[in-house]
């Protein structure tokens, strides 16, 4: 699934126009024009550019520490430091005595690099750990000899994600000690490139480590899997259920089933985390919903599955199904096959869905797997794992709006509330991450961390408002965000008017701006106005304002709150 | 493997590293004749080379050659 360096490299030759440029600065004590080139390459190849400021080798405190930098200068959106392990070991050495302070000493020193950068810039850091060099001073003894390098080297990786990453917004790790711990040293370092041109990745090595680094910030732009949707005969259960039956099919302890029970384990823990599971599969769907229904081994439950997808249809006209129910994109799909005819089938016909080559032997899924971290994520909130419930409810809404003639009566039968509140403490995680996830219903695709989110509570020119929905089927939880910004004294500008998809089509943009224009009123302004930011995905939203009767000028939407009709809606405010 | 064999492999893989199809390759051809060889593209072809020829080179040879013929000696003492 990855790419060669050298493909990367002629992937940036190619004319194409990817759709979003990022401002990447790169920050390294060793030569890193190779990682520069194979970030570019992966990102262009996921649809991004990279601007790329490299600076020379070894200007990393330099840069950092002197406002009038060229980094400074530059304004990256995002700032990648490499440090190595390499140059960590000589200052090991050379410290007068070895020292248990250490690991202490490099972690103020990463927590300094990152105060200057937070006080000057709004760049988000990218901070490459330390994959290991086992100097074997003291063998397996450096486990008990706290001075010892090796047992600094752990210490320092453990403290930047306990004392830094876990600390502080705005701070992310590239596990580059999880790549070696996956493709091991010798794989990933090269001692005579290393001698010659001071760089300390080898070139097999660079596309993965690329792949690492880049899918923070992809996930960061609201880039990343949402959805796995499964096959079932030899994917998920070793056999085949129409032939085999329920007694027959592999799974639980014994054999080759132990690799399945196994692959539920991950997927099920993929589930809670808050990916979306569906099934699709050619079967008699009462046959494969047996083995969820019945079978005492499998792990994944008919409750875990958001769509479930059993027929005999193509399987990329049933892919297209279960988007169109969960209504997220194709991009943000993973489809599991072990039959390399149906997965060519889905990866001619939908491109965007990500089609990994799962290899023949069912016992190696899981490694292979492993190896494509698929499921990078920007966030994580308690009620990712009740996601699952939620597009679960969303299917049979679905079911119900078809036995109603009349959209107003179901809408009503529908009994919804919503409850309105400025941001606080306990939203700021899921509003944030409604800013990184959302990409259609998103008029202008602001990404706010955490900490932004705080310094919107705080500010005086802001107004900021979250909504849940809650019918007869459910609580849909935290769905719309709000931030409005004063343009002048008189006029109010909508920063960032976002809404989950699950929520569509039920006056939730008209309750929404009932919302807002009551508010401008209450604080004395004239004029509400919007702006429509047009990205790749959020084409749904382009009428938007026109829709809800804005008056176009400048470029500007603008609506007038004291001519306000207020718009019949059938949510009510909790 | 005889001096033209090697020189007959070696020419695809400059061809595929530097990303030019018209590289022509002998024994006095330089990093000067070929535009794309520069000293970060070498490594991507040192890495090639040993991959294709199942060798390693040793950190010194890599900075050692002078033309194409020098990096055929090299192949041919493995």
């Amino acid at each position: 699934m990855y790419k060669t360096f050298s493909e990367l490299k002629k992937v940036l030759r190619k004319d194409t126009h990817p759709n979003k440029a990022i401002k990447v600065a790169l920050l390294g004590d060793t030569a890193t024009q190779f990682l520069n080139i194979a970030l570019k390459g992966t990102a262009k190849t996921e649809g991004f550019e990279l601007n790329i400021f490299e600076a020379d080798f070894g200007q990393i405190s330099r840069q950092i520490m002197d406002p009038s930098s060229e980094y400074y200068e530059f304004d990256a959106d995002y700032t990648i430091i490499f440090e190595s392990t390499h140059k960590l070991l000589n200052q090991y050495y050379k410290s007068s005595d070895f020292s248990k302070n250490f690991a202490d000493t490099k972690i103020s020193y990463v927590e300094e690099l990152y105060q200057a950068i937070q006080s000057r810039t709004k760049s988000r850091i990218i901070y490459c750990n330390f994959p290991i060099i086992d100097s074997k001073i003291f063998g397996n003894f450096s486990t008990k000899v706290e001075s010892s390098f090796n047992f600094q080297l752990n210490k320092i990786n453990y403290l930047l994600s306990q004392e830094i990453a876990v600390q502080k917004d705005n701070f992310f790790i590239a596990d580059l000690l999880s790549i070696q711990n996956k493709w091991g040293r010798d794989f990933m370092f090269t001692p005579s490139i290393y001698i010659n041109t001071e760089m300390v990745i080898s070139i097999d090595a660079l596309p993965i480590v690329a792949h690492h680094i880049f899918s923070i910030i992809a996930s960061l732009e609201g880039k990343f899997k949402k959805c796995l949707i499964l096959d079932l005969d030899n994917t998920t259960w070793g056999g085949i259920i129409g032939d085999d039956g329920l007694e027959k099919i592999q799974i639980g302890n014994l054999g080759i089933g132990k690799a399945f029970t196994e692959f539920q384990y991950w997927v099920k823990a993929l589930q809670k985390r808050g990916i979306i599971l569906a099934v699709c599969s050619k079967n008699d769907e009462d046959k494969a919903k047996e083995p969820f229904e019945k079978h005492p081994d499998m792990v994944l439950r008919l409750e875990d599955i958001a769509v479930f997808v059993a027929n005999w249809e193509n399987k990329a006209d049933n892919i297209r199904k279960i988007q169109r129910i969960l209504n997220i994109g194709f991009d943000s799909m993973v489809f599991l096959d072990d039959n390399p005819f149906e997965r060519n089938l889905v990866r001619e016909n939908l491109p965007e869905v990500c089609v990994p080559e799962l290899p023949e032997d069912p016992a190696e899924y899981l490694e292979y797997l492993y190896s494509l971290n698929l499921f990078e994520t920007a966030s994580f909130s308690e009620n990712d794992s009740e996601r699952t419930r939620q597009y679960q409810v969303e299917a049979r809404r679905t079911v119900d709006l078809e036995s109603f003639t009349n959209v107003e009566d179901f809408l009503k039968s529908m009994n919804m509330v919503s409850d309105v509140q400025p941001f606080n403490s306990f939203s700021k995680p899921r509003v944030s991450q409604l800013t990184q996830r959302s990409n259609q219903f998103n008029l202008r695709t602001v990404r706010y961390t955490e900490q932004e989110i705080d310094n919107l509570i705080q500010s005086e020119k802001h107004v900021t408002l979250s909504f849940t929905l809650e019918d007869k089927y459910g609580d849909n939880g935290l769905i719309c965000v709000i931030v409005l910004e004063e343009q002048d004294q008189e006029t109010l500008f909508i920063d960032t008017w976002l809404m989950s998809c699950r929520v569509l089509k039920r006056g939730m943009e008209d309750f929404t701006l009932n919302t807002i224009v009551d508010l401008a009123g209450k604080y004395g302004y004239k004029y509400i106005s919007g702006e429509y930011l047009e990205t790749s995905k959020n084409q749904m939203v382009k009428d938007h304002y026109k829709n809800l009767g804005f008056t176009c000028e400048n470029n500007r939407w603008i609506l007038n709150v004291n001519d306000y009709q207020p718009k019949t809606v059938y949510i009510k405010n909790k | 493997m005889d001096r033209n064999e090697v020189l007959e492999k070696l020419t695809p893989i400059f061809r595929e590293q530097l990303d030019n199809e018209e590289i022509e390759l002998n024994a006095e051809t330089t990093a000067e004749d070929i535009e794309e060889w520069d000293s970060l593209s070498h490594i991507q072809l040192i890495v090639a080379i040993e991959k294709a020829f199942g060798i390693r080179f040793t950190s010194s040879e890599i900075q050692s050659w002078d033309n194409v013929g020098e990096m055929i000696d090299s192949i041919i003492s493995k």
